[in-house]
């Protein structure tokens, strides 16, 4: 008898001690490359020692192409991962067909509200309620610099666009790309965007991009903004067709080419090639954007679901991924900066620091304005009409700024 | 045993006999219904179900949001679909013909009882056994202006040299028909060196010994023989053209711009990347409007033709 009774009690001492909100959490993501990897292991560990069980669930390519399309099977079956990777206007879109569930008691336990600039909590939210977690922050609008260049040619790194096409004809005379760029829609996009940023300002840049006033994106600056964009066309390599973006770094790491206008990710390729912020590479706002900031932020959006354990588990996950711990770590791998404005951001390097001064700044003057290139302005439909004009506009050698000015308003008028 | 196995067989052999003869009746009937069932659903009812999603608002997941013919109306509107049904115009008919001439050329000149036409055959048709992927890679790297033909030439001394089609908006879709060409004119070379060989060698011979010319000979009775050969190869190749989307994919993904975009490109991005798959529906019902507007009446003549016949 004696033995059975140990047994009993053994057992029954298993289901204490076992951590009774232990569950799963499957999370769907495509940060698969190196860094990225590394960091999504943190979370699992993290995870992991709040008793639960990670089940990734990455699926690689196309910049998350790849990724939706499994999505929307597993959420249409009825079977959705806790948590994916969606951002910027496409978590309406997701919550609007009542599939993402409510955050709004750990927000409050953790107090999202006061951590968060409203803008970024604004994305997350669906009618007033969180159902999203922001990961981190991209600064868009950055002109990553090769100083030797510079000094071999004798330029100083340009502040405004004017200064920007003096100092591109200097370094284009001594044989040297000025700008290093890949001829893709979305980075054609990028380009664009900081041209119009300064052009524009913040104001008639959300007015434009995130409202659609018709009659800013026909208006005046708009023409003057695709003007300069046009023209920065003489200042990058012929072979710049279908390039992706890390070759373009590479091209200014490399010294080929002098500048490139593209989101702090690039920093990832310039840490890999060992090289070190404010040494070898600069790092400077996209000329007359100074004052501003443009935003790509990554998420985690939370789907509903119907187990009590795995539940309890996806509220951890979203309060983990919050915690300043996790916005370090994860943060430092990816090149970006934290959400929460109040990381130590000491440990961080030159760039990360610049960036995050700039967020906070930017939060409180208005200049902090979403990405049109990476999502966070517009839905996908009106982006993909502004991409197709403007990439159409961009490869045309003598298109006319005026009618692509009014091209644009009207796509972008298909598609409200 | 075996013999008596065989007597105990012949004794029912009646009732079974009507069994195995029923059995073969249904066979064919019953292996086929699977394939049917799956061409009926997996074909025509997702056809139907595009067709009705063409006239939804659906956004990125199906909704059943009527909107009538405004799907339609954006799509026409649209520039992009504009330069993608010009370039599959374009691409289409330089690449039927192309394949088609080279193809019948080459299958006439290996038809000259040639020495190792096993090797020179094989040569010629491995391109085929490639995927269009890999072609529109190697391609890419022939063409592009900082690595292949081009930079060849220069570094041979030949700086004036220039061939800059893939990065010329204007000139890019040929760039397209150039490499499809390439993978797709020995596949018809085989189709007509199969014809070729099929006709009977004493009808060429009576032409011979009327005094015809070789040229004359081929023209005249050899050519108009292989009107068979046409018809699959224009079946073939219309429909390797219309559906044609990883060749453009791995050479320029639509670029410069989209200037090399073609329908099943554009299909693809609304539908399932900027989430407009009403439009994404509407424009490939419209592919396959193209596609009947095209064969229905090519197969209407060939067929009616071949009854005559």
């Amino acid at each position: 008898m004696k033995p059975i009774r140990h047994l009993l009690a053994a057992i029954g001492l298993s289901f204490v001690l076992s951590p009774a909100h232990a569950g799963q959490v499957e999370v769907l993501h495509w940060w698969t490359s190196g860094g990225e990897a590394k960091a999504m292991g943190v979370l699992k560990e993290m995870m992991e020692e709040q008793g639960h069980t990670w089940k990734d669930f990455a699926v690689a390519g196309g910049g998350g192409e790849a990724a939706m399309t499994v999505l929307k099977t597993r959420a249409v079956s009825g079977n959705p991962p806790a948590a994916a990777q969606i951002k910027g206007h496409d978590i309406q879109e997701w919550a609007k067909l009542g599939f993402l569930t409510n955050l709004d008691d750990v927000a409050k336990e953790e107090k999202w509200d006061q951590v968060l600039p409203p803008i970024v909590s604004d994305i997350m939210k669906y009618e007033g309620h969180y159902v999203a977690v922001p990961v981190n922050v991209h600064r868009v609008n950055w002109l990553w610099v090769n100083p030797d260049v510079f000094k071999k040619v004798g330029v100083e790194v340009p502040h405004t666009w004017d200064e920007f096409f003096e100092v591109a004809d200097k370094i284009k005379a001594a044989g040297i790309i000025p700008l290093a760029h890949g001829g893709q829609a979305w980075q054609d996009a990028t380009v664009f965007e900081a041209v119009a940023l300064a052009e524009l300002g913040p104001k008639d840049y959300t007015a434009a991009f995130v409202n659609h006033d018709m009659d800013v994106l026909s208006g005046p600056k708009m023409v003057e903004a695709l003007t300069k964009f046009h023209k920065i066309r003489d200042y990058i390599d012929p072979n710049a067709v279908g390039r992706d973006w890390n070759v373009a770094t590479k091209m200014v790491i490399n010294g080929d080419a002098a500048m490139q206008i593209m989101g702090d990710w690039a920093k990832g390729e310039f840490t890999a090639a060992d090289k070190v912020a404010g040494k070898d590479y600069l790092c400077v706002p996209a000329p007359g954007t100074e004052d501003s900031f443009t935003f790509n932020i990554d998420s985690l959006a939370m789907f509903k679901l119907n187990n009590e354990a795995n539940e309890k588990a996806q509220m951890d996950l979203a309060r983990t991924i919050l915690r300043p711990k996790f916005q370090t770590i994860f943060n430092k791998a990816k090149g970006s900066i934290p959400v929460r404005t109040d990381v130590d951001m000491a440990s961080f390097d030159d760039c990360a620091k610049a960036s995050m001064k700039a967020f906070k700044s930017t939060a409180d003057t208005g200049g902090l304005v979403p990405s049109m290139a990476h999502g966070m302005a517009t839905t996908s439909a009106i982006q993909g009409q502004i991409f197709d004009v403007i990439t159409n506009f961009f490869n045309t050698k003598d298109a006319d700024p005026e009618a692509t000015a009014k091209q644009l308003a009207s796509a972008v008028q298909s598609a409200l | 045993m075996a013999h008596s196995g065989v007597v105990s067989e012949t004794a029912s052999q009646p009732a079974r006999g009507r069994l195995t003869q029923r059995l073969q009746q249904w066979l064919p009937k019953l292996a086929l219904a699977p394939t049917a069932a799956m061409a009926l659903v997996g074909i025509y009812g997702f056809m139907f179900w595009t067709g009705v999603l063409s006239f939804t608002g659906s956004t990125f997941l199906p909704s059943y949001e009527f909107v009538g013919f405004e799907q339609y109306a954006h799509l026409f509107s649209n520039a992009r679909w504009a330069t993608a049904c010009a370039n599959l115009a374009i691409f289409g008919l330089l690449f039927i013909f192309c394949c088609l001439v080279i193809g019948c050329f080459l299958a006439i000149l290996l038809d000259q009882r040639i020495r190792n036409e096993g090797v020179i055959r094989t040569i010629y048709l491995y391109p085929l056994a490639l995927s269009m992927i890999v072609t529109g890679t190697v391609w890419q790297w022939i063409l592009n202006p900082s690595l292949g033909l081009e930079k060849l030439m220069h570094d041979w001394g030949w700086t004036s040299f220039k061939f800059d089609w893939l990065t010329n908006p204007d000139m890019v879709i040929y760039t397209i028909v150039i490499a499809a060409v390439w993978q797709a004119s020995g596949f018809v070379m085989a189709l007509f060196l199969a014809g070729l060989r099929g006709i009977d060698p004493a009808i060429i011979n009576a032409a011979r010994v009327d005094g015809a010319s070789l040229p004359r000979i081929y023209l005249r009775i050899v050519l108009p023989a292989m009107r068979p050969v046409f018809f699959s190869s224009v079946m073939v190749l219309a429909h390797i053209a219309i559906k044609s989307f990883d060749l453009v994919m791995a050479m320029t993904s639509g670029g410069p711009g989209y200037a090399s975009d073609l329908p099943a490109m554009f299909m693809y991005s609304f539908t399932f990347t900027r989430g407009q798959m009403g439009l994404g529906a509407a424009s490939s019902i419209m592919m396959l409007a193209m596609l009947l507007a095209l064969l229905v009446p090519y197969l209407y003549s060939e067929l009616r033709g071949q009854r005559n016949g």
